[in-house]
């Protein structure tokens, strides 16, 4: 079973950026598929890139992760200035990121305007299929920790 | 803001404080797409020696590599740089991945376990660069997040950047393609291993070097 989980950008906007990955991450090694409003900001996503590679084990591989945005081209001045005003407000909520743990999401193919997120479907026997389910039991042990 | 006069007091600094070699040029780009091909290219043009080792197996280069005080002379003109390798950078580094290369587990892990440091340390040495010249394997699709990445953190940070569209000689290569998904960069297609279009290269290095 694939499991989605929407993250609105007002629950992390507060946040540090270190805790802003921190959230997310943890979500992805629940062996979820993160959908997030809006994106993090450059910095952010190296840091992700870091904090991923510093959580990598025998269970977790890395993840996948895709950002799309409308394009501001062709925008005129009033517009862009308009769209940066709100920017600076209430931060960059246009857009959608899309963060998948290695295990679960193969690929994600992105056009400018469209995604195409390839899943792992493990045979049964496999290899992948052993760390799938590992992943899968070690993760709803987790959750039944922090229910008691 | 804060980052614009962060990038604007570091730009003052720099100016202030560097000398002509002390010019740090990084390579950055996934794995496998021709990084240390390009290193050896490079320095084998002006320093007749090569930089590192490289394998068709990714992650071959997993510590930042530098090249001192490399001059380069074009039309006249002249540059000293260092050139500084990194490790290919990944959102996942997978050991069995590489057991697909005739690996032992053992050694794949270990490539695993050194690849992921490897890819802290690229990130880590960003702030460092005057210059980086993204390296993008011309016969895969540039829409990469690890790409748009690499490229948004440079911008962010007012680096200058060239993209430099590799493996030319390859029959899938499409070079116009990474012009479409980076409209606003120098892009140049080049085979580093053949040494098909350094002049160019050089040429475009020159130009985005001068406009910084």
């Amino acid at each position: 079973m694939l499991t989605l989980q929407f993250v609105p950008y007002a629950e992390i906007e507060h946040l540090e950026s270190d805790a802003r990955i921190g959230r997310l991450l943890n979500i992805v090694k629940d062996n979820k598929i993160v959908l997030m409003q809006g994106r993090l900001q450059p910095e952010e996503e190296t840091l992700l890139i870091q904090h991923t590679m510093l959580s990598i084990d025998k269970k977790f591989s890395g993840i996948e992760i895709c950002t799309i945005f409308p394009e501001e081209r062709d925008l005129q001045f009033f517009n862009k200035m308009r769209k940066e005003m709100g920017k600076m407000l209430v931060g960059n909520r246009d857009g959608i990121t899309i963060i998948g743990p290695a295990s679960v999401v193969k690929e994600i193919k992105r056009d400018p305007k469209k995604m195409q997120l390839f899943t792992i479907t493990p045979r049964f026997g496999s290899r992948a299929s052993k760390r799938h389910a590992a992943r899968r039991s070690s993760s709803s042990s987790r959750k039944t920790k922090r229910r008691r | 803001m804060i980052r614009f006069i962060r990038n604007f007091i570091k730009r003052i600094l720099n100016d202030l404080f560097a000398t002509k070699g002390n010019l740090k040029i990084g390579l950055y780009g996934p794995p496998n797409s021709g990084k240390t091909t390009l290193a050896n290219r490079i320095s084998k043009d002006w320093l007749g020696e090569k930089m590192g080792a490289v394998s068709k197996i990714p992650h071959e280069t997993r510590e930042v590599q530098i090249k001192e005080k490399i001059v380069i002379q074009h039309k006249s003109k002249e540059l000293t740089f260092n050139l500084i390798d990194t490790p290919g950078i990944a959102t996942k580094i997978d050991y069995e991945d590489f057991m697909k290369y005739k690996i032992s587990a053992k050694a794949a892990k270990q490539r695993a376990k050194e690849a992921t440091r490897g890819v802290i340390e690229a990130i880590r040495w960003l702030d460092d660069m005057d210059c980086v010249l993204v390296v993008l394997d011309s016969t895969l699709n540039p829409f990469s997040q690890v790409n748009i990445t690499i490229i948004g953190n440079l911008a962010a940070r007012d680096i200058p950047v060239l993209i430099v569209g590799n493996k030319t000689d390859l029959r899938k290569a499409n070079v116009k393609k990474i012009e479409n998904a980076f409209p606003q960069y120098d892009v140049v297609g080049i085979s580093a291993e053949k040494g098909k279009n350094m002049e160019e290269f050089y040429e475009s290095l020159f130009r985005v070097i001068k406009g910084r």
